[in-house]
């Protein structure tokens, strides 16, 4: 699904990836972890082709990024922060990205599973953060795509619909898709991934199932292992 | 492309500043109109306003929306659409709202007046024309400004600059030279440095149209003879159209290179 090799990245002085490689078959969610820095949405953002690496191939579904920008059909990308155009209503933006995307969606289960029926005529701007992070992922789920990026997912939300969004990636999984997500929220991490890919100084230092991870660091809960990871040698 | 316009322009249609902008050259319009009560002199005076303000309203705009939009921007990088039609259509949702406004608030009251039975029909249209490119060729600057400054307050502050460099320092700087080159033959310089500012063209270029170089004295003979005619309006319009086309070039360059 997707295959990184050798992938260096730098901005300005600051060496971020450093021959960074990766390989993703599918079907199953796959948690990015990783410090404050470590270039997870670096990687991210260049498998969406968002940054231009300086050395290295990605390919998407058999597609170069570098070159074939139609591959991103096949992706449905949650952004960190939602921020859309402040002037326009939640209902047009919904209608803006269905026109630009060209695909059939399930918009309005979505609508009704977020309880955003209230919010439909107001203007983005005037939304509370909460709501707007529920905007965007209605946006990103109401595409059937076999890829799915979701950066920070859980910025924001409300108990209720951390559980909605818990569900709607279970059911995801079900379908054989392939799921990216980055989070520091180690209990979501924990409850729905099923593999985890660690990233430190620019490399994968680790990567590997939950139990895996448990007993190579020798700890028995995640949050521990975590830690451990970036002080012990371990190679995937 | 055309629905990222769509979109831009949409969007910007619907803020507050475009009808601000479009309800003051209405104003403007009006007001001249009945304080001069003559087509020609309108069209002088709103010459006067346009050469300045124009430029100055496509830069701080074009600023502006680029830096706002980043996050809409970024989503929109995400689907799948070409990077070039993305900048490209914010540039021109942009410049065309912008120029829609100065055209319609413009031209109604100038309609309103008479204009059709007027033979100021060609100066007019020669001033939105001139207008238009100005607005093209300023929000395309300002779009590279904005591209290649990560911090708004120095992109922000780098385009103010410039539009103060070629709307103020640029004449001074130019009006210097030629009491210090005085006893040179000035005539094929001023040319050139007049061709190099487009806001300098644009007002070269009005004033010849309304026959009032005479005022203008020996240099106005000179640019009179270049100018005045269709070799010289052509030459004119080339460069107004490369000043627009090289900013667009270098934005379709520079976007397709740029990390997010």
């Amino acid at each position: 699904m997707i295959a990184v090799t050798d992938l260096y990245k730098k901005f300005g002085k600051n060496q971020v990836l450093t021959g960074l490689n990766l390989t993703i078959d599918g079907g199953g969610v796959f948690a990015v972890l990783g410090p404050n820095g470590s270039g997870k949405t670096t990687l991210i953002k260049s498998i969406l082709g968002m940054v231009t690496m300086n050395r290295g191939e990605i390919l998407v579904m058999e597609n170069p990024v570098k070159t074939k920008w139609k591959y991103r059909k096949e992706i449905n990308y949650l952004p960190q922060i939602a921020n859309f155009p402040g002037n326009l209503k939640v209902k047009e933006l919904i209608r803006m990205i269905i026109d630009l995307r060209q695909k059939p969606s399930d918009s309005e289960r979505l609508i009704k599973m977020f309880k955003l029926e209230p919010f439909l005529d107001k203007k983005f701007s005037t939304l509370s953060g909460g709501t707007k992070q529920k905007v965007n992922l209605v946006l990103t789920f109401m595409f059937d795509s076999p890829l799915l990026i979701l950066d920070e997912p859980t910025t924001g939300l409300d108990p209720a619909a951390l559980i909605k969004l818990k569900e709607l990636l279970q059911e995801e999984k079900k379908k054989g898709k392939t799921i990216l997500v980055t989070s520091h929220i180690l209990q979501f991490v924990e409850e729905v991934a099923d593999e985890i890919v660690y990233l430190l100084e620019g490399k994968i230092y680790f990567k590997g199932g939950i139990s895996q991870l448990k007993t190579m660091t020798k700890q028995t809960d995640f949050e521990h292992a975590i830690v451990a990871i970036a002080t012990q040698e371990i190679h995937a | 492309m055309l629905k990222i316009l769509k979109y831009s322009f949409y969007d910007l249609m619907r803020s507050r500043w475009s009808y601000v902008y479009f309800f003051f050259y209405l104003a403007l319009g009006f007001v001249l109109l009945f304080l001069n009560n003559d087509v020609s002199k309108a069209v002088i005076t709103l010459m006067n306003v346009i050469i300045v303000l124009v430029p100055l309203i496509a830069t701080i705009f074009g600023v502006m929306y680029y830096y706002n939009s980043k996050e809409f921007t970024e989503l929109l990088l995400a689907q799948p659409i070409k990077r070039t039609s993305i900048f490209l259509g914010q540039y021109f949702g942009v410049a065309g709202s912008l120029s829609l406004s100065l055209v319609l608030g413009l031209g109604i009251p100038f309609i309103f007046y008479g204009l059709f039975r007027s033979n100021a029909i060609w100066d007019f249209s020669l001033l939105l024309v001139t207008g238009g490119f100005l607005t093209l060729i300023f929000t395309a600057l300002a779009f590279n400004i904005a591209l290649s400054n990560e911090n708004k307050i120095k992109g922000f502050g780098y385009a103010v600059l410039l539009w103060l460099f070629l709307a103020v320092i640029y004449d001074g700087l130019f009006l210097m030279s030629l009491i210090v080159f005085e006893e040179y033959p000035l005539d094929t310089f001023s040319l050139v440095s007049t061709m190099l500012n487009p806001i300098d063209l644009s007002r070269t270029l009005i004033l010849l149209k309304l026959d009032i170089s005479a005022l203008l004295g020996y240099t106005g003979a000179t640019f009179k003879k270049f100018f005045g005619t269709d070799f010289g309006f052509f030459v004119s319009m080339g460069i107004l159209i490369l000043w627009t086309i090289f900013p667009i070039w270098r934005l379709v360059y520079k976007a397709r290179k740029k990390d997010f």
